[in-house]
């Protein structure tokens, strides 16, 4: 279950040249405004027909320039959510879900239930369009290009017009979409945090081109390369397990390979699987294990390498039990400490860094749950 | 109350009126919307000419159009010459050709009614049905059609309500043959010609005044329906 794209597109001064490869997983389109995320899903829906190359999805060629293969967007099967959801404004909720199934083949009724079940839209389908809010519109708009039977969903910048609290309501309903079903999503976003939360793959566009790609955590942290805008929200990305919470100070303790990171109190069940992204900036470099310091998450590591970003700045990656940590200090700190690879060195990093842009997967527990 | 009782010939025009302008409303309605849609979403050449065309009836001294229409339309005219030897359609003189006098007049009002509410139909949610598995058809169908609904039902009342009231076109095009092409302002004109007509003008006109009005509410309703309908978005 794989996206093949390798095209070539020219739009009035702007020249789009992709080759890429989206996997099952949800792969991420990254980059600033004008960087061509949006001409390039368009192209995989068949929106925009591409000046050269192919897109091939599954297997099927959906565009070959070279043998003249060009499917109309209504033959491809791709799922497609806008960021302003475009739900039909004469049709219920429950009629803009169905509307893809009058066209393909219909699967089972579970299916519907599932989906409206998942994204928890019951309550809403007999209502129209026009009296539902932001986030329950792009939700529906979800479920409604679910349920086309897509071989492939594009989503972009989904979240972009909703505020903090739409947006924390919907990335869990997203979260379970990428690890429940087994079909392709390429998400457009030019937010550090949806990414760094969501994605399994990260694409970073720049000027219409590729400029990495990778797993996820390998991308967030070669901070070269990610748009300026986006530095100061770079980080690793790391996977943790709830391992205990600590009621009297407010704190959660998550376990990863890196080491122990006591966060700010998350709802969520003993066990639970979190990913947390450690800002480079937030990021302090000890030599030895640092005394009398109002900071607790300590993890102990080697410099892996040290990389001049340019200016006054270096990133320091540090190899904590196999998982990559980067920090970011300025050089003149990396020449005082005398940092070079190879050194064993403590990093350290505040608890309170850790916010909500920074955390992820909270998914719906009642407290008593977490009180079980 | 006798004083309200219409003659036998008023009734019989202002049957023949309604008769009139239905049938030029409905059959003007397949033409109207796709030289609409040709016009707002069409690229070809000669949309301006077809534009001027379109609207020329608008413009012109109704007795030019009636008079052109004779032209074309008559038993030696082009084309109703070949309609009339192959198909047996024949406008002259007969309330076929008021019909068609009024739909040619209404006709601009029509499309241009249409044609607004499809430029205002927004094409990224045609883009969506598309990605969502519908072909073009389908699209029109279930999406483009039901969000320019209102336009094409305001269309069709002003139409209707201008097909009532034609009389220059009509009177030069087939006459004033009472029951075959003497529509209710026929009617009303002759009436205002003899000297004894002035009670029967006055009964026509009430009925003119009150199906326009009729007219006028109707699409109002038909509007504000529709609209809540399809509801804020």
């Amino acid at each position: 279950m794989t996206v093949d794209i390798d095209i070539g597109h020219r739009q009035d001064d702007f020249e789009l040249d992709v080759r890429l490869s989206a996997p099952a997983g949800l792969t991420a389109l990254f980059g600033p405004s004008g960087s061509g995320k949006t001409s390039l899903v368009n192209i995989i829906a068949g929106l925009t027909r591409p000046d050269r190359g192919r897109v091939v999805v599954n297997g099927e060629v959906l565009v070959d320039t070279g043998k003249s293969i060009f499917q109309p967007p209504y033959r491809r099967r791709i799922g497609y959510v806008f960021q302003e959801g475009r739900l039909f404004p004469h049709m219920t909720v429950r009629q803009n879900l169905l509307y893809g199934r009058w066209f393909s083949r219909p699967g089972e009724k579970a299916e519907v239930e599932r989906v409206i079940d998942l994204l928890g839209i019951g309550d809403l389908l007999e209502r129209r369009p026009g009296l539902l809010s932001g986030g329950e519109k792009q939700r529906v708009a979800i479920g409604r290009a679910l349920l086309s039977n897509p071989r492939a969903v594009l989503m972009d910048e989904p979240l972009a017009s909703l505020d903090e609290t739409r947006k924390a309501e919907i990335l869990p309903y997203i979260e379970r979409l990428r690890d429940q079903s087994r079909v392709p999503i390429v998400y457009v976003s030019h937010s550090v945090a949806e990414v760094a939360r969501l994605a399994t793959t990260v694409a970073v566009l720049a000027a219409g081109r590729i400029a990495t790609v990778g797993p996820t955590a390998q991308v967030m942290q070669s901070l070269n390369l990610l748009p300026a805008a986006a530095l100061a929200e770079a980080g690793a990305v790391l996977e943790t397990e709830v391992e205990a919470h600590d009621a009297a100070y407010g704190l959660t303790a998550l376990r990863s390979r890196a080491g122990l990171f006591r966060v700010p109190r998350l709802n969520l069940a003993i066990g639970a699987r979190v990913r947390i992204r450690v800002r480079a900036r937030d990021v302090i470099v000890a030599t030895s294990p640092p005394r009398d310091l109002s900071a607790i998450n300590m993890l102990a590591g080697t410099i892996a390498e040290i990389l001049p970003s340019g200016g006054a700045a270096a990133d320091i990656r540090i190899d904590c039990s196999g998982e990559i940590v980067t920090a970011r200090l300025t050089r003149r700190s990396v020449d005082t400490l005398g940092l070079k690879p190879g050194q064993p060195v403590h990093a350290v990093v505040k608890s309170v860094a850790f916010d909500g842009g920074s955390l992820g997967a909270p998914l719906r527990i009642t407290e008593t749950e977490l009180d079980a | 109350m006798d004083w309200f009782a219409l003659t036998s010939p008023e009734w019989t025009a202002v049957q023949l009126s309604l008769k009139v302008a239905t049938i030029a409303t409905v059959a003007s309605l397949p033409f109207g919307l796709l030289i609409a849609y040709a016009l707002a979403r069409g690229r070809f050449w000669g949309k301006t000419i077809l534009n001027g065309i379109v609207h020329l009836p608008l413009v012109l001294p109704p007795v030019v159009t009636g008079f052109l229409l004779l032209v074309v339309f008559g038993r030696k005219g082009l084309v109703g010459g070949f309609l009339a030897d192959h198909l047996g359609i024949v406008f002259s003189f007969r309330w076929t050709g008021a019909a068609l006098a009024a739909a040619v007049m209404g006709f601009p009002l029509m499309v241009r009614s249409i044609r607004l509410s499809i430029e205002a139909v927004d094409r990224r949610l045609e883009a969506a049905a598309s990605t969502l598995g519908a072909s073009p058809t389908w699209v029109f169908a279930t999406v483009t059609l039901p969000l320019i609904l209102p336009g094409i039902l305001a269309g069709m009342i002003l139409t209707f309500a201008k097909a009532m009231g034609e009389f220059g076109a009509t009177i030069t095009f087939v006459s004033n043959i009472p029951g075959e092409t003497q529509t209710l302002p026929s009617a009303i004109y002759t009436l205002t010609q003899v000297p004894s007509g002035d009670a029967g003008a006055y009964r026509l006109t009430l009925i003119a005044v009150v199906i326009a009005m009729a007219a006028l509410v109707a699409s109002e309703w038909l509007a504000q329906r529709v609209g809540r309908r399809i509801g804020p978005e």
